[in-house]
């Protein structure tokens, strides 16, 4: 393995599937050679990708067998079009069939592709339905989101869906995007241009703290992998039967009532108890981490 | 959007190539697909491109690419957005270095 460091935050879709299996493995299913491209850019006279924006294969991680997507954030802002989802969708009915170890979905998608709005709301349910149609089959999904478009829209759903979200604090995850909210609530309710509170309220250590990431890793392409071959050696289930549910929606109601009228991640560092509040965005994920650890024995 | 495609004399590539993929659609950016073509003295590149009426820029740098890189036998085709000669220029030599395997 080279030494180098690689940001995940930087690296291109391919480069991520590259970094993230074991070298030699991967095998791409519909190819940019195969020209997938989307029919509805094209008749929008919008520029396509012959992958239009997703890979999808197999390969192994670790020596174990899994599926993995990778979404280009660069290409429309990874956003999922009725091509796009297709694949996604096909990779997890796969998984259901094939019974891989785990699926890998490396998310880096601000949500539905307008140009394409209505096939690509159904190509999320769709997805969301396969997602559940593996994991009922006995197959884990695994969330990685540390790209520059995070993980918003139907994305974020389909996110909060798997098994394991493993995130860096650069990764974003979220509903609608912070852009979204200040067009509809104004300024004062969200102000986009606030990189630091839009990180502070969308970034991964939040999610982490607020147990929507179930890992949190530096941005670093083998951090995210060791974080993966970690996962398929030991994960968490997504609740799935009533009983777990309940006790999911539960956890929800008295975060609520943990964290009232919250509107900055400052805020929860303080409720939680970590030392140093404004100093968190800062910590390197392992401190972070340790911090959040040593808080959990406590109580 | 414009759409066309230009056959260019250029010296043999060689055996071992395959196909490579390089670039991203982005803004300013562009994606340049390596395939195997039929003909071994001669690079055909089909451009599609979101900027209309650069034909003879896309001409103009294209043949530079073939005299600087033995291209023939290689079809190429392209998604631009918008991207400027010289990031086509670095574009094409990446793609055209990826479908050796990076050997050469």
């Amino acid at each position: 393995m080279s030494a180098k460091r690689v940001s995940y935050f930087e690296a291109s879709a391919r480069a991520r599937v590259a970094a993230l299996v074991d070298p030699g493995s991967f095998t791409e299913f519909c190819p940019p050679a195969q020209r997938r491209t989307s029919p509805h850019l094209a008749q929008l006279d919008a520029p396509v990708a012959f992958d239009d924006g997703v890979v999808v294969g197999a390969a192994t991680v670790d020596g174990k067998p899994v599926l993995i997507a990778a979404q280009e954030g660069q290409f429309n802002g990874g956003a999922v079009g009725e091509v796009h989802g297709a694949k996604i969708r096909g990779l997890l009915e796969r998984a259901a069939r094939e019974r891989p170890a785990a699926v890998l979905l490396l998310v880096d998608s601000g949500g539905v592709r307008l140009h394409e709005a209505n096939a690509g709301l159904i190509a999320i349910s769709e997805i969301m339905r396969a997602l559940m149609a593996a994991q009922a089959a006995g197959v884990p999904v695994f969330a990685l989101v540390g790209g520059a478009c995070g993980a918003f829209g139907g994305m974020g759903i389909v996110t909060r869906l798997c098994d394991e979200v493993i995130m860096s604090e650069e990764g974003r995850l979220g509903l609608s995007g912070p852009e979204v909210i200040e067009t509809v609530k104004g300024v004062g309710e969200f102000d986009s241009r606030d990189r630091s509170l839009v990180w502070r309220v969308t970034g991964g250590k939040l999610r982490r703290a607020l147990g929507e990431a179930t890992r949190l890793v530096d941005d670093d392409a083998s951090a995210f992998r060791a974080a993966a071959v970690a996962a398929l050696t030991h994960h968490r289930n997504a609740p799935a039967d009533l009983a777990s549910l309940k006790a999911a929606q539960a956890a929800l109601t008295e975060r609520r009532a943990t964290h009232p009228d919250t509107r900055d991640g400052l805020e929860v560092w303080r409720t939680l108890g970590l030392a140093q509040p404004e100093a968190v965005p800062m910590l390197a994920s392992d401190e972070f981490n340790r911090q959040l650890d040593a808080l959990a024995t406590e109580v | 959007m414009e759409r066309f495609e230009i056959t260019l004399d250029a010296r043999p590539a060689g055996a071992a190539r395959r196909s490579a993929l390089c670039g991203v659609v982005a803004s300013g950016n562009l994606e340049v697909l390596v395939e195997l073509g039929q003909d071994p003295a001669a690079c055909t590149v089909e451009v599609s491109t979101s900027a209309d009426g650069f034909r003879d820029i896309w001409e103009a740098v294209l043949a530079d690419f073939v005299e600087r890189h033995p291209a023939g036998g290689l079809r190429i085709s392209i998604n631009d957005a918008g991207a400027t000669p010289a990031v086509v220029s670095l574009r094409l030599a990446q793609a055209f270095e990826d479908s050796t395997g990076g050997a050469a």
